[in-house]
């Protein structure tokens, strides 16, 4: 029998984007989803969590009683613990770590997604550049992290696909994502095109093409999530 | 050694602040001068270009009045932020309406790009390249350079009038200390300004007794020191929404 239709919740996608991360990487963690992933990793893994504000070896987010209020993540208001070895440096020194390239893996929270590794999510408007929009930290760390994955609802709430062709808003890095993890569906960026590795409780491939905007070329190891 | 000026209130460490002024506002969630932007907000002053992570929102509470109050007031004319505008289509910005209506200047820089801007500056670097945002709207008509085989482009210092800045130790001397992710843009800011003025957590110690290799910031860069008084705002309880405020 079919299982039920089930997609992922926020927390099963920062699940999946802590299973994607390997040995000792030094990882930095976008606002959103991606800043939930601190509290999936293994001690195992060893990994390094660096923040834009400068905080280098953070853990899980504190729990209560534990918050301190000087302590956050790249949201600027969750309060998260430091692991042993931690170390501060201020922000300029912190993008240093950034653009020297020493960021394994950036995760972020994206609009738009296209196959040749370009993304957006700076803007929600197409209206020509007018100096409008939230960038953060995002153009920094897409330009220099090693890899990019996002995590993202594969359809916007009007239903319309987010895995496009072409990015229509504007983008924040014209290349280097990776891994893209939705709701629905684990993709592989590779060579030009979206490769669909995962799938969502009860989803087909059928089913997660129906709603993309792309091609997705079916993974020959395509799987349900394990979550 | 020459000795900053210290003071007893907020007021005095923002008195005579001057219109037309650009303004370096430090903060990412905790680090903000919260009692210093209060202060401002109770001067006159306008016509401000400020240099700040976001733009912030407005306040109802008096104590808490910061650059989102300043900016909706019409108070400032300019601001170059890596936030200027809402990322969520549910929620509007504070600064959007303003800058869509031409009474308010935005310069959006990538954070990374802001925080190098703010370091030359205090570097006496006028540019530098960098590979943030190649390929992207917010390298439109800036310089493009080749190094090794990829694509930079040049962005200049930034340097302002005034700085304020929240620190959690000081000396005599004007020594800082930050603690934890309060530090984020305060050292860089405090070697960025003409006029540094400081609002301090704790009791403004003699000079010699923070350890030299423990400063942040060296005092030579500081103009002005303030305690925060009893009664001043700590931070903000972020479970509550209410202020934390300094009690002894």
């Amino acid at each position: 029998m079919a299982e039920e239709k089930q997609p992922l919740n926020r927390e099963q996608m920062a699940a999946v984007l802590a299973q994607n991360m390997g040995y000792g990487w030094i990882v930095n963690l976008g606002i959103g989803i991606p800043t939930n992933v601190s509290n999936f990793l293994t001690p195992e893994q060893e990994i390094v969590l660096h923040s834009e504000n400068g905080v280098i070896g953070y853990g899980r987010l504190a729990g209560e009683g534990e918050e301190d209020p000087d302590i956050v993540n790249a949201s600027a208001t969750q309060s998260v613990t430091l692991n042993p070895g931690a170390a501060i440096v201020h922000h300029a020194d912190s993008f240093n770590v950034i653009r020297r390239g020493m960021i394994d893996v950036t995760c972020l929270g994206a609009y738009q997604v296209a196959p040749d590794g370009s993304f957006a999510n700076w803007k929600i408007t197409t209206e020509p550049w007018n100096n409008l929009g939230g960038i953060g930290g995002a153009m920094d760390l897409a330009s220099s992290a090693k890899q990019i994955y996002l995590a993202m609802d594969h359809q916007t709430r009007d239903g319309e696909p987010r895995l496009l062709e072409k990015c229509s808003l504007p983008v924040t890095a014209p290349s280097g994502v990776t891994l893209v993890v939705t709701n629905l569906a684990v993709v592989a960026v590779r060579n030009g095109k979206f490769i669909l590795e995962q799938h969502a409780p009860g989803y087909s491939a059928e089913d997660i093409q129906a709603v993309t905007g792309a091609r997705l070329e079916i993974s020959p190891d395509f799987r349900r999530v394990s979550v | 050694m020459p000795r900053p000026r210290i003071v007893m209130s907020m007021d005095e460490a923002v008195a005579g602040f001057a219109d037309n002024s650009s303004l370096m506002i430090p903060g990412f969630g905790p680090g903000q001068p919260t009692n210093l932007l209060a202060a401002l907000w109770r001067t006159p002053a306008t016509g401000l270009t400020t240099i700040s992570n976001g733009v912030g929102f407005e306040s109802a509470d008096e104590d808490l009045k910061g650059l989102g109050d300043l900016v909706m007031a019409g108070r400032v004319t300019k601001v170059i932020a890596a936030f200027t505008a809402s990322t969520r289509p549910s929620r509007t910005g504070t600064a959007e309406a303003l800058v869509a209506n031409g009474t308010l200047k935005a310069e959006l820089v990538p954070q990374g790009t802001l925080a190098e801007r703010i370091r030359s500056g205090g570097a006496g670097v006028p540019a530098f390249y960098t590979p943030a945002g190649v390929g992207t709207e917010t390298a439109t008509g800036k310089e493009h350079r080749e190094f090794g085989g990829r694509t930079f482009v040049m962005e200049t210092a930034l340097f302002a009038d005034y700085a304020f800045i929240r620190a959690w130790k000081a000396d005599t001397a004007g020594n800082l200390v930050f603690r934890r992710a309060a530090r984020n843009f305060n050292p860089i800011m405090a070697t960025a300004a003409r006029n540094v003025i400081v609002e301090v957590e704790q009791p403004i110690v003699e000079a010699g007794e923070i350890d030299p290799d423990q400063v942040h910031v060296p005092g030579i860069y500081v103009t002005t020191l303030v305690r925060i008084p009893v009664g001043g705002v700590l931070h903000i309880n972020r479970a509550s929404g209410m202020a934390v405020r300094q009690t002894a």
